[in-house]
Formats: structure tokens, C-alpha cells, sequence
């Protein structure tokens, strides 16, 4: 039997690089989401290594881990692909009610960056992407026109976006064809 | 584009939102102690008002939570919005003093 790959969705994909516009396909990571309360949050802590955020639609960050805030019981839970942190915080959530869940291969992310980022996602994003409502940080689920995403701020012009594997390619061409004029 | 002010999210676009029915529509304790009418109300008889309705709407991509809002459905202005579980302001919606 020959051994299984993982086909990512946005393999043979390059990478756009425009003066005003970037737009990368990322390499797979863990993902984790957590549900639970704030014992749950709590037990979770230690073993991230950092506390989970308790304001809405904010992520705390930790050397490659961060954790970003979906839901007042919700957290996704982003790590190096081989961070061992799954075992870890499991260990450290027994005996806590929590659900832990990994989802590492049931979405796929893009970073999009440039000036024209936050205009490009605003074609199909209907949140207010200006620093006074989005500042550097701020996490939350959206929709980018059909598809259900998770856009997260990593920086001053650029963002973090993540949407379920099979919506991947609509999301990238969607971009890029917004992204169009932009070079 | 109409927002709506999410307990949990703050403002945000309506397109993330879906509407769940209407709100503080109890379940009868004990069903079977009631009359098939009786029954059939609490199944599908809605007040269906005219003006200032409390309804359950969730923020379906964005935190996903349930909560409820006080709706005028001649205006479609949202008057309030709270949490499951709490009552509303009197003033939003009279019904909640009754």
C-alpha cells in the first residue's frame, strides 16, 4: 500500500507578491479549539504557557503559540505542527469539563499583507477593518463573501486568515481576484 | 448595512447573524398534564406582533452564541439586546413586567 500524502488546498499554489498586496498560503500548523469555562481556561494556562484571553474577539500570544478568542467559551488554539502541546493540555485539563478538539487538518490558513490588505478583504469582509475598530491582535469569525473565515490581525497591515479546507481555494481566488488591481 | 450589537461581539454586520423565533417561550413543565390545544399553543402559536417583539437571534459566524433582542417589526430597529437568561429593560419590551 503506498504510504498516504496530505494534500494541503492551496498546494501548487505560488505565493502573490505585489507592491500593495501580499498573499502567502501557509504551511500546516496545529490547530486546537477549546471549549469550556473559565476553570477550563484556568487548568489550560500553565500548559500553554500563557493565559487564554477573556475579552471578546482578542488573542494572546506565547512564542509560536497564540490563542484566539471565538467565543465567551471558545478558543482556537494555534501551535508549530509539532508542538506537543495537544498531550500536554489534555493532561493538564483532566478532570476539568472541557472540550478539546484538534482540527490541525480541517481548515487551512493564508496570510494577506500590504496596504491594500484590509481593502481587499473588505470586498467580500463586511467589518470595519480601520485600526480603531480592528487594532493589532483583534481575532474574530466573519464571513468573506460565501465562506465562513477567522480573520486575525497579526500586524499593522497584515492579517491572518483561516477558513475550512474545502472553502481554502474559493477564499484564495476570491482575494486574488479582488486583489487584482491592486498588482 | 444594518448592525446589530452582539452581547458578547459589540456591532456587527447582520449578514453574520440568523434569526431563531421567537423568545421566552417557555416549555410547559409537565406536557403531558396538558390538553392537546394547550399543547399545540406552546408548539406552534407565535404572538406575531405588530411592533416591538423579543426575539432569539445568534451570532452564527462570529462568537455563535444565542442571545435575545427586542425587535420592532414595523421599523426592524433592534430597541436591545441581552443575554439569554437575563430579562429585558422594562421599557424595551412592556411584556417582560407581565
Amino acid at each position: 500500500m503506498p504510504d498516504a500524502a496530505r494534500v494541503l488546498p492551496l498546494d501548487g499554489i505560488a505565493p502573490l507578491i505585489g507592491p500593495a498586496l501580499t498573499m502567502t498560503p501557509l504551511a500546516p500548523c496545529m490547530r486546537l479549539i477549546l471549549r469550556g469555562r473559565a476553570a477550563a481556561a484556568a487548568a489550560a494556562a500553565p500548559a500553554l504557557g500563557m493565559r487564554l484571553p477573556v475579552l471578546a474577539c482578542r488573542s494572546a500570544r506565547t512564542g509560536e503559540r497564540a490563542a484566539l478568542w471565538l467565543g465567551p467559551d471558545e478558543w482556537l488554539i494555534l501551535a508549530p505542527a509539532d508542538d506537543p502541546l495537544a498531550a500536554t493540555l489534555a493532561a493538564a485539563l483532566a478532570g476539568v469539563a472541557h472540550a478539546l478538539v484538534d482540527v490541525s487538518h480541517r481548515q487551512s490558513g493564508l496570510s494577506i499583507a500590504g496596504s491594500a490588505a484590509a481593502t481587499v478583504l473588505n470586498a467580500g469582509c463586511p467589518l470595519d477593518l480601520d485600526h480603531t475598530a480592528f487594532p493589532i491582535g483583534m481575532c474574530t469569525r466573519t464571513v468573506l463573501a460565501k465562506s465562513e473565515i477567522v480573520l486575525w490581525r497579526t500586524g499593522a497591515l497584515a492579517f491572518r486568515v483561516e477558513a475550512g479546507r474545502s472553502f481554502v481555494p474559493y477564499v484564495w481566488q476570491y482575494l486574488a481576484e479582488a486583489g487584482r488591481e491592486f498588482g | 448595512m444594518l448592525l446589530i450589537d452582539c452581547p458578547y461581539c459589540g456591532k456587527r454586520p447582520e449578514i453574520e447573524f440568523s434569526y431563531g423565533g421567537e423568545a421566552h417561550v417557555a416549555r410547559p413543565a409537565d406536557p403531558q398534564a396538558l390538553s392537546d390545544d394547550a399543547w399545540a399553543a406552546y408548539l406552534y402559536l407565535r404572538s406575531n406582533p405588530k411592533g416591538r417583539h423579543a426575539e432569539r437571534w445568534r451570532h452564527t459566524h462570529g462568537c455563535a452564541r444565542f442571545f435575545n433582542a427586542v425587535r420592532d417589526t414595523v421599523s426592524d430597529f433592534f430597541v436591545t439586546t441581552y443575554k439569554v437568561g437575563e430579562t429585558p429593560p422594562a421599557e424595551a419590551w412592556p411584556r417582560a413586567a407581565e
